[in-house]
């Protein structure tokens, strides 16, 4: 990991732990903690779709089915065969992995719209299982009584002991996938981003590659899943559809899919726009979202993070000049 | 990495920092007026439910202002804080929090569906605020010992599902075709019929699913007349409801009488069906039928004055849907203006609330039922010349 | 005799037409520009719905309607490409799917201001009770479903192998860069495969608005079995949309009738995908055309 990544992750570890503290003080804020618990399930969720499309550079649209294959997982399990929430937990992961492979290996040989129709037909294909399978799923009512966690004996009571969980698992999977965008697997998928047919001739197993991440961005979903599953304690098909695999998308692109930081920035920033800052709109709360949405994938396309190489006065001027490099 | 890449992504950092501790500016009006007695509401207005969170909306808006014009609750204005879920579990849940931890109210009216009011049972729960949903599902208040701080005004499903039975059993019929729409409402009125039919001596002949943006549900339709019920039972809402009879109609199925969920309780599904919705039954709430009821029927008053008021106001009709938040909000005032606004004293007030007379029945609230309602307060209707009038029942 | 599979036939040639003229129009826009525009549904969300305002709000008689809501819709089709797409130039796929997400987004919110939540009906185009073959019903109104879709499919072919307008289109589907040297004004074909697409899905949309209802959030669903069927089918092919179109609403009726109903529109994805997997160019794409595209 180079130092610079090393230092903004210290940073970001350091801003994140006092947080909370931050929050109490300015007291108008402190149910953010409560937005910050979602943002972080959902950064789970999005570091891995990030390297998927920003780094192999292929669209998914079935991140909510994974997330969904994690959450439903854990629930099915604790509510119907009494597991313990933290073994349901890897089985979710595996699961979703092993789904996730069983799919790529056919899927990813698709390619732009085509396989952008194949993610998104599968996603709609496990929304409509969560719905129809009743007896394991409580379908479309949804599944109640979902058992919380508990670590070493204590139930996980409380948002801070929430927030410290779920950020703390973030900034462990970060590090884990900045480890790997700096190995060999990260240079490979970078090449496979840039000019396929040439990463391919240099001898790089393509193929292996995207599968690979596909299953590593299932599995993180899954773990997010579980997360979301333990902490509402209700599950309904409403959480996995179409719709917020788009949101997922979204939120990556907002933040800025070349890098990892953009996830977690865009992440944050799309959950607290989507469920605080945009209710004082009210009824107008959709046009402005579609709005900044359009704005910025008009004018900011490579996403908030692109906002810092580029010195203001050329940003202004040539307002897409910097996504000819990125292009297909 | 560019030489560029280093500031550039520490300032990604302090973007996310100043993001994170962003103020935000309409927090604070909050606290400006003490003493002014909250009502928080989490109502669908927009997404998939907004059907039901629209007319939920605008009654609750229009209940406030009446009791603002009228000098407040013992003279304490009321403010409606109220939140769009979007029909989205998880937005439901932070608005919930919200509700509770940051605008401090002392009472929640909402949500509008089963799916988000089970979405938030354990957050009234843990933060120990009265919470009363708008919705059906009878888990949201069971079991009982679990939801101490979970009340419903919606009837159950199995009251409805009980008085059509009724009905049918009255008409000697022994086969029923069931369709049901693939979503919270439908699989929750689907549960029940699938559970209570044996004990009405009715056997289940079809039982039929479509998804509630289908455009067409003659496929449904054609196999269940193939199984040649004595009556068909669809159990949706939103326009799927309408479909259902159209294709009834267009399929020339007129002889097997078609029975709705309470769901089609709304004048506007007659026009939609354009004429084909004659002979349709169904069991709903007095609200749905003021006029055709009795003037000593003990709901008329309230039903009547709600349904000009609205009226008058956003030239529309009532539905019961936003019969529901009426109730709701209604007890949720009385509640205030009984005890003032200490959530622990709104609950014991809620529990032991008996004989309030809504729109939706007469309310018998106690420590073993937190929904008040009963079947006796719905009526069969039937559907006569374009518009509601009472079933006979011989 | 058992007249149910008649009805299926029916019903999935209803859904399937317009499931094809969704896909027509997403076809249209990609052929010329490799766009796939995912506002496409909302376009035929707001053709149902304008075809109400203009019948009922200003009592014009349906023909007329019919032509002002296809219209408006072209022209905020023209809008669309003119002050949102023309911007994006050179997005990557990534941001013009964002783009045309949150157009549509836009669009839905606009018409949920207009037209409120509650669903609206039109009569149908001609009175009268269901046509009866051997036990099955058809509604008059579903035969003009189908008329318009053949009526679209015909001209769209007259029109892109006869008129020079339709064969300078293809040409900048094929080659931007050589369009614009022997001289078609590449930026115009752009604006009208915009303005064809947005008023076929209108059309489609008010044709369908007597069978289904309309409501502001129905455009989603129908792009996504639109845009489905453009894929089976091959982008960019008119005759594969078709076949796809109706293909894709018989599985589906056929499903809802003899499998589950519940599974119906799962089963359609699962042929669709089967037909990706083993075909990925779609079942009347050249793999050949496919390599060609940038997308």
């Amino acid at each position: 990991m180079p130092v610079t990544d090393r230092r903004i992750l210290l940073v970001l570890a350091l801003v994140l732990a006092a947080f909370p503290w931050g929050v109490r003080a300015v007291g108008a804020v402190s149910h953010y903690l409560d937005v910050m618990v979602f943002a972080g399930i959902f950064c789970i969720v999005n570091l891995g779709l990030s390297l998927l499309m920003g780094f192999a550079g292929q669209i998914s649209l079935a991140q909510a089915a994974f997330f969904g294959i994690g959450a439903y997982s854990s629930g099915i399990l604790t509510v119907q065969f009494a597991w313990n929430p933290w073994a349901a937990m890897p089985m979710g992961m595996v699961l979703a992995g092993l789904v996730a492979w069983l799919v790529g290996v056919p899927a990813l040989r698709l390619k732009g719209h085509y396989l952008a129709m194949a993610t998104l037909g599968f996603g709609v294909i496990v929304h409509i299982v969560f719905n129809e399978e009743v007896r394991w799923t409580g379908g479309p009512s949804g599944l109640v009584d979902i058992p919380g966690l508990s670590v070493a004996g204590t139930p996980l009571r409380g948002e801070i002991a929430w927030y410290y969980l779920v950020w703390g698992t973030v900034l462990v999977a970060l590090v884990f996938c900045l480890n790997l965008l700096h190995s060999r697997v990260g240079r490979a998928l970078r090449a496979i981003h840039q000019e396929e047919k040439a990463a391919e001739a240099m001898g790089i197993p393509t193929a292996r590659y995207k599968v690979q991440v596909f299953v590593l961005s299932a599995a993180l979903a899954a773990l997010g899943g579980s997360f979301y599953t333990h902490y509402v304690a209700f599950l309904n098909p409403g959480s996995f559809d179409l719709m917020w695999s788009i949101r997922f998308m979204l939120m990556v692109m907002v933040g800025g899919m070349q890098s990892l930081w953009g996830a977690v920035l865009g992440t944050v920033l799309m959950t607290f726009v989507g469920n605080e800052w945009l209710q004082v709109f009210a009824d107008y709360e959709v046009l402005v979202y579609g709005s900044i949405l359009l704005g910025m994938a008009l004018f900011l396309p490579d996403g908030l993070v692109s906002l810092k190489s580029i010195p203001v006065r050329g940003w202004l001027r040539t307002p897409r000049s910097s996504t000819e490099g990125t292009q297909r | 990495m560019k030489a560029t890449a280093r500031w550039s992504q520490g300032m990604a950092v302090v973007m996310l920092a100043v993001a994170l501790m962003w103020p935000c500016a309409s927090v604070n009006q909050a606290r400006a007026a003490a003493e002014e007695y909250l009502i928080g509401a989490v109502f669908s207005v927009t997404g998939g439910a907004s059907f039901l969170g629209e007319p939920e909306k605008k009654t609750a808006e229009m209940i406030v202002e009446q009791v603002n014009k009228s000098g407040g609750i013992n003279g304490h204005p009321v403010k409606l804080v109220l939140y769009d879920t979007e029909t989205d579990a998880t937005k439901c849940n932070l608005a919930v929090k919200k509700l509770a931890k940051h605008d401090n109210v002392p009472i929640i009216v909402g949500p509008s569906t089963s799916g988000e009011s089970l979405a938030v049972v354990k957050v009234a729960e843990e933060e120990k605020v009265p919470l009363i949903s708008c919705a059906a599902s009878y888990k949201i208040v069971s079991p009982v010992e679990e939801r101490h701080w979970v009340y419903k005004v919606a009837g159950s499903d199995s009251h409805v599902v009980g008085k059509e039975f009724d009905y049918m059993k009255a008409k000697g019929i022994k086969k029923l075709a069931v369709m049901t729409v693939s979503d919270g409402f439908g699989a929750s009125g689907r549960e029940e019929l699938l559970r209570l039919a044996p004990e009405y001596g009715i056997q289940i002949v079809a039982d039929e699913t479509y998804g509630p943006k289908d455009t067409d549900l003659t496929a449904q339709l054609t196999k269940i007349r193939e199984q040649k019920p004595e009556a068909i039972i669809n159990w949706s809402v939103g326009p799927t409801q309408v479909l259902a009879v159209k294709a009834w109609r267009d399929l020339g199925m007129r002889n097997i009488p078609l029975y709705q969920s309470h769901g089609f309780g709304s004048r506007k599904n007659i026009e939609l069906a354009g004429g084909g919705a004659e002979g349709v039954l169904l069991a709903l709430a007095r609200v749905n039928i003021g006029p055709l009821l009795p003037d000593n029927q003990p709901q008329k008053a309230v039903i009547m004055d709600y349904t000009k008021r609205y009226a008058d106001l956003y030239k529309e009709p009532i539905s019961s849907f936003g019969g529901h938040a009426w109730d709701a909000v209604t007890l949720a005032i009385e509640a205030l203006k009984a005890v003032g606004p200490d959530r622990a004293k709104i609950r014991d007030y809620l529990e032991n609330k008996t004989g309030f007379v809504g729109q939706h029945g007469v309310f018998k609230f106690s420590a073993k039922d937190h929904n008040g309602l009963g079947k006796d307060d719905l009526e069969m209707v039937v559907v006569k010349n374009g518009d509601w009038a009472l079933a006979p029942w011989k | 005799m058992d007249s149910a599979w008649l009805q299926y036939v029916f019903a999935g040639l209803t859904t399937g037409s317009i499931y094809a003229l969704v896909a027509i129009g997403y076809n249209i826009i990609y052929n010329v520009t490799e766009i796939i525009n995912f506002a496409q549904g909302e376009f035929v969300m707001l053709g149902g719905l304008l075809a109400v305002f203009f019948m009922e709000g200003c009592r014009l008689p349906l023909p007329l309607a019919f032509a002002a809501a296809v219209l408006a819709v072209g022209a905020i089709g023209l809008a669309m490409e003119r002050f949102v797409i023309r911007q994006a130039r050179n997005a990557s796929v990534l941001s013009l799917i964002i783009i045309t997400i949150a157009f549509s987004i836009l669009l839905k919110g606009s018409a949920m201001f207009g037209w409120g939540k509650d669903p609206y009906r039109l009569e149908p185009f001609t009175a009268g009770g269901p046509l009866l073959f051997g036990g099955a019903a058809l509604q008059p109104q579903a035969l003009w479903v189908l008329g318009l879709t053949a009526v679209v499919v015909v001209l769209l072919s007259l029109f892109f192998r006869r008129s020079i307008y339709g064969k300078a289109m293809l040409a900048c589907a094929d080659n931007p860069n050589a369009a614009r040297m022997v001289g078609v004004p590449v930026r115009t074909m752009v604006l009208l495969s915009f303005l064809l697409s947005a008023a076929i899905g209108a059309a489609a949309g008010v044709a369908i608005t007597p069978i289904s209802l309309m409501e502001y959030d129905r455009g989603a669903l129908l792009g996504l079995k639109g845009f489905g069927a453009a894929v089976l089918g091959g982008l960019g092919q008119f005759s594969g949309a078709l076949v796809a179109g109706l293909l894709l609403g018989l599985a589906e009726a056929f499903c809802a009738g003899y499998l589950s109903s519940g599974y119906k529109d799962a089963i359609a994805l699962v042929l669709l995908l089967l037909a990706l997997f083993f075909k990925p160019e779609g079942l009347f794409g050249s793999s050949e055309a496919a390599k060609l595209k940038r997308f």
